[in-house]
């Protein structure tokens, strides 16, 4: 646990950076800090381990006061990830990732054996170990970055920004690469991110920070988008809240329908038979959905041609039996039928769903939770 | 050191076997005047080398603290650049002279030039080593410090290896300098290459008389080439990750 008991930084020109902040990073959860620039997020993350020195108040790591321990005692405990990962471009790819465990002075041949697990762990190829760092892409010095700061296994972990100086598909699978890795270690992780899309997929809580230095809100993202503490807040959390809060309530068990699919190869006379209001589902041989064939404009059914891959319209998305209400309700308003294709844990087909439907159970579960489902937190905290 | 063969008729021998009869007076005649003087000149290529070579080490070890200083304490870095940027304008010659009188050794010492080097070379340096360490990428540096890496460690391991390259450059220059500021030594007695001209200009009395002259130019630049590539060896050997990047 890190606990901010009223900290601040007031620079020597009278600007101040982080005013009097209380907050509590749980244990084995990750916190993100977000807000724009001049919030005082970094500056907020750098305090902990130390780069930054506070002006006033306390940090504590459990029940250590991080002011009474020597600072390269303190750093060594605590793994950090930045933006351009940092690394050593003199060093290789497993001496970069090894460099904590060699501080503290452990067996080299061990340290050597665990970066080769690490690197496995964030995804990175065991041949890549001898490279330099210049030889690698921004996305894998990012996970040289992870593995470098797992190595010595500290507790927590301080990230700035680790994930916003690559490209948005190779983002999007860091992100979920970490939640895994996340799933997997339980650190106590603070993120620093401008990013709020970023924050609430990645947070278990989320502080909103704004200029000067203060806490906006902490409060989970779910309850972040359904109940933001003020208008800045409201307004930084950004247009389509309601829409994106679906993705934090399960959709529970919808009520499927049959699909009659076809498989790919069926004649189109079978596909045109199949055709409900236009479009049939094409899956594969173990009925995994591939996509939606348009029935109304296929050819003579008796010219003997099959369905192939190249006609399906490739648009609709798909969702599990357990998705959120997001992914349920984007499985059907994508679809081009209009019928949301819902697979189980293996993605072989098991009905479609229709977007009145899941919008009647969104209304059943406003109900039932008679009236807004969330608690409000975090705006006694903010001062 | 008897000027060869200065009443000698021209004869065109090159490579004549009888020593002391140096003949041909045009450039070409280097290489009969190296082989009729082998030992001497050798003698003094050596002297060179070593008076181009110590200098450059020893000015290496004093640039290098003093560089990190310039670095460390901001303050100290105009200071310390601008005089070392005017030892180097002091005239070669006249710090070779003045040395004895500073450090109190005699007027044809070779230490004289070793020292009066080793100053230029530590003026040519501070400011390489200062801008060199602080080449350092701003997130390479600050992941450093995050990870618990110790001031000093920080110098020994990230600041030093990577300013290398910056370093190695200067020393280039400095040692390729240096073989020049020797030759210059060697106008005032002080035995190395810088020998032959004086021996050229000696003997060109009358008629121009070439064969010293440039067979000094010609071991003076090959030396050059020799030490700078030393230079660039070693550089390469410390620096592998160099290569790395261009060769992937």
């Amino acid at each position: 646990m890190i606990r901010f008991e009223s900290v601040s930084k007031k620079y020597p020109d009278g600007t101040l950076a982080v005013d009097e902040l209380d907050l509590v990073a749980p244990s084995g959860r990750i916190t993100v800090l977000v807000g724009p620039s001049g919030c005082g997020k970094t500056t907020s993350l750098r305090m902990i381990n130390r780069m930054i020195e506070p002006t006033d108040g306390r940090i504590w790591l459990d029940d250590r006061d991080t002011a009474s321990v020597p600072t390269h005692e303190l750093r060594r405990g605590i793994g950090y990830v930045i933006q351009h990962a940092g690394l050593f471009p003199h060093r290789t790819v497993v001496d970069n990732i090894t460099t904590v465990p060699e501080l503290l002075g452990q067996d080299k041949k061990r340290a050597r054996a665990r970066a080769m697990e690490l690197m496995e762990r964030v995804g990175l190829p065991a041949q890549l170990a001898k490279r330099y760092p210049a030889q690698l892409s921004g996305g894998q010095q990012q996970r040289v970055g992870v593995a470098r700061a797992l190595a010595a296994d500290p507790p927590v972990m301080l990230m700035d920004e680790p994930f916003s100086a690559v490209d948005p598909v190779v983002r999007a699978q860091l992100q979920n690469e970490f939640l895994r890795l996340q799933g997997e270690l339980g650190k106590t992780i603070v993120f620093v991110t401008h990013d709020i899309d970023e924050a609430i997929k990645l947070g278990d809580q989320v502080a909103v920070l704004r200029v000067g230095g203060h806490l906006a809100q902490l409060a989970s993202p779910a309850d972040l988008l359904a109940a933001p503490a003020d208008t800045f807040v409201a307004e930084f959390v950004g247009r389509d809240r309601g829409y994106r809060a679906l993705g934090f309530a399960g959709a529970g068990r919808l009520p499927l329908h049959h699909e009659h699919s076809v498989a790919l190869g069926s004649g189109l006379g079978e596909a045109r038979e199949a055709g409900v209001d236009g479009w049939v589902l094409v899956t594969d041989a173990e009925e995994r959905p591939q996509g939606w064939l348009r029935t109304d404009r296929l050819a003579d059914a008796a010219s003997g041609e099959t369905v192939v891959q190249e006609q399906l319209n490739l648009g609709g998305t798909l969702a599990s039996e357990n998705a959120t209400l997001r992914e349920a309700l984007d499985s059907a308003l994508s679809s081009p039928s209009g019928r949301g294709v819902i697979v189980d844990g293996s993605g072989l087909l098991l009905g479609t769903v229709t977007a009145s439907e899941v919008l009647a159970r969104i209304e059943q579960q406003r109900v039932a939770a008679d009236g807004p489902s969330v608690r409000r937190t975090g705006a006694g905290e903010a001062s | 050191m008897t000027p060869p063969g200065l009443t000698a008729p021209p004869v065109l021998l090159h490579h004549a076997p009888t020593a002391g009869l140096a003949v041909d007076s045009s450039p070409g005649g280097m290489f009969s005047y190296f082989s009729d003087h082998r030992d001497e000149v050798l003698n003094w290529l050596g002297y060179h080398a070593w008076l181009s070579a110590v200098p450059v080490l020893a000015g290496l070890l004093i640039a290098l603290p003093l560089g990190w200083l310039a670095r460390r304490y901001r303050w100290t870095y105009p200071p310390l650049v601008t005089a070392a940027g005017v030892l180097y304008t002091i005239p070669s010659i006249a710090l070779f002279v003045a040395m004895p009188e500073l450090i109190g050794t005699q007027i044809l010492d070779p230490i004289n030039v070793a020292v009066a080097l080793t100053v230029y070379t530590v003026a040519l340096l501070v400011r390489v080593v200062a801008d060199g360490l602080a080449a350092v990428p701003e997130d390479v540096a600050q992941a450093a410090t995050a990870m618990g890496l110790t001031r000093r460690q920080r110098l020994l391991k990230v600041e030093l290896p990577l300013a290398v390259p910056v370093i190695a450059a200067g020393v280039r220059v400095a040692v390729v300098a240096n073989v020049s500021l020797v030759a210059v030594a060697g106008t005032i007695g002080v035995p190395n290459l810088g020998q032959l001209f004086t021996t050229g200009f000696q003997l060109s009395v009358g008629n121009p008389y070439y064969p010293p002259i440039t067979l000094g130019i010609v071991l003076c630049v090959l030396l050059a080439l020799v030490l700078d590539l030393l230079v660039v060896g070693a550089t390469r050997l410390v620096t592998p990750w160099r290569r790395a990047v261009g060769g992937s």
